[in-house]
């Protein structure tokens, strides 16, 4: 490889973009080359402080409001807020029919609260020295790592060879129970698998849903809840869920 | 009242673009480097994205979006360079703020490092196209080399290759600065 291609394929090395046969003549390359070597260095760096810095534009409330606005509408429904209004003001609502609207109504903003605090979980595991309670990129060490801390043994399943990698488990609060944590790196991006027991054993179908930018797909399998939580695209997530529950079936039927 | 498919239609966009606003956005002001220019162009983008959305059938939604975003700026390119007065090598006039201003230091930015941000965004946005574009969708869009060769429509070879020129565009110029600054 002469020096030149080294210097162009250097950066898909960087962006993990390479095979590994391909990766490894990079590597080959710059093990024997200084000015290569330097220059693959100097990069590296770069990208850490780009990467470090927060280079986003947050897009103006103003514009989703006019975007929304230009999207085709249905007629206003009354909202939760109004029906609660009504009963506020009195409204003639039988007692009976009342206690089953306010049920529906709690039920949806139980969600919503539940949501919330992943997200908010989610947040706390980005700050320093919270992500992650067990370092390991393997499975069999993060799974035993769960015993004894749960009343669940939460899945981890290593998915580097499809793009996420495993960096780890811990322990977290939701909706006031302990909850497991897998974690999984895309790129620098953090995803957190939350998984929690439930006595549902049903199949939910995967759902996403934002909250405060961040994307979480939840969904519940062989009794188990999981959500996953992170600021990486929805379609991408998407594919974490699918890759994730692919690897699930495999285990549980190989 | 629109018909119930409008409805249905509008719900499934909503839900497949909207939560690509910020990304769509930073795009834009990268590429246009004027905040009402690049809101303009985010919104004419979102509004073709909803034309076309019944035909869209991949690639994945955020490059779809930025291919689209792309020609809208195009266009864009194309009006200003009819204007009477280029100010091509004041980018902070764009802005219609003083460029002895911290013109980027609005309050949406985080104070934390937006020093640091200011500055780097100012060494981002001299970058010759089409090695900003390219550059921007990988560092600070995220997008795979598949995925940008998809939204501007050239090889993957060709993403490359202007990725490697954009990071050494870049580099020359950040050590070029901290020189001066010493």
């Amino acid at each position: 490889m002469t020096c030149n291609e080294a210097r162009i394929l250097l950066h898909a090395l960087l962006d993990n973009e390479l095979d590994a046969g391909h990766a490894r003549e990079v590597e080959a390359h710059i093990a024997g080359c200084p000015d290569c070597a330097a220059e693959f260095a100097a990069q590296r760096e770069m990208q850490r402080v780009l990467a470090d810095t927060d280079l986003r534009y947050t897009a103006p409330a103003s514009l989703r409001t006019r975007i929304e606005a230009s999207l085709p509408k249905p007629q206003p429904q009354p909202t939760r807020r109004s029906v609660l209004r009504g009963f506020a003001m009195g409204s003639a609502v039988s007692a009976l029919a009342a206690t089953g609207v306010v049920a529906l109504v709690l039920r949806q903003d139980d969600q919503q609260r539940i949501l919330s605090e992943v997200v908010s979980a989610h947040l706390r595991s980005l700050q320093a020295g919270h992500l992650i309670d067990v370092v390991s990129t393997d499975q069999h060490t993060v799974k035993p790592w769960f015993n004894g801390k749960l009343d669940v043994a939460p899945p981890v399943i290593d998915l580097t060879a499809q793009g996420f990698t495993l960096v780890g488990g811990r322990l977290d609060y939701v909706d006031a129970r302990a909850i497991g944590a897998v974690v999984y790196k895309r790129r620098q991006h953090v995803v957190n698998l939350f998984v929690s027991q439930t006595s549902n054993a049903e199949y939910r179908a995967p759902k996403t849903e934002t909250m405060q930018g961040f994307n979480c797909r939840r969904w519940g399998n062989r009794g188990l809840n999981f959500w996953a939580v992170s600021d990486i695209g929805a379609d991408e997530l998407a594919e974490f869920v699918d890759k994730f529950e692919a690897a699930m079936k495999a285990n549980v039927e190989g | 009242m629109p018909a119930n498919d409008d409805l249905q239609k509008a719900q499934r966009f909503r839900e497949a673009a909207l939560p690509y606003l910020d990304d769509v956005y930073t795009l834009a002001r990268y590429l246009l480097r004027d905040a009402s220019d690049a809101e303009d162009a985010v919104q004419e983008c979102y509004l073709r994205a909803l034309k076309h959305f019944d035909s869209y059938r991949g690639p994945a939604m955020k490059p779809w979006l930025f291919a689209i975003l792309r020609n809208v700026c195009n266009a864009e390119y194309a009006r200003r360079a009819h204007r009477p007065s280029a100010i091509e090598d004041t980018p902070g006039a764009a802005d219609r703020t003083p460029i002895w201003q911290e013109s980027e230091a609005s309050p949406e930015t985080e104070v934390l490092r937006s020093r640091d941000a200011g500055a780097i965004r100012k060494l981002i946005d001299a970058l010759a196209e089409p090695f900003k574009e390219t550059f921007v969708l990988r560092e600070i869009n995220n997008l795979s080399y598949r995925e940008i060769a998809d939204a501007v429509g050239a090889p993957v070879g060709t993403v490359m290759s202007r990725l490697a020129r954009a990071r050494a565009m870049l580099r020359a110029a950040w050590t070029a600065e901290e020189e001066q600054a010493k």
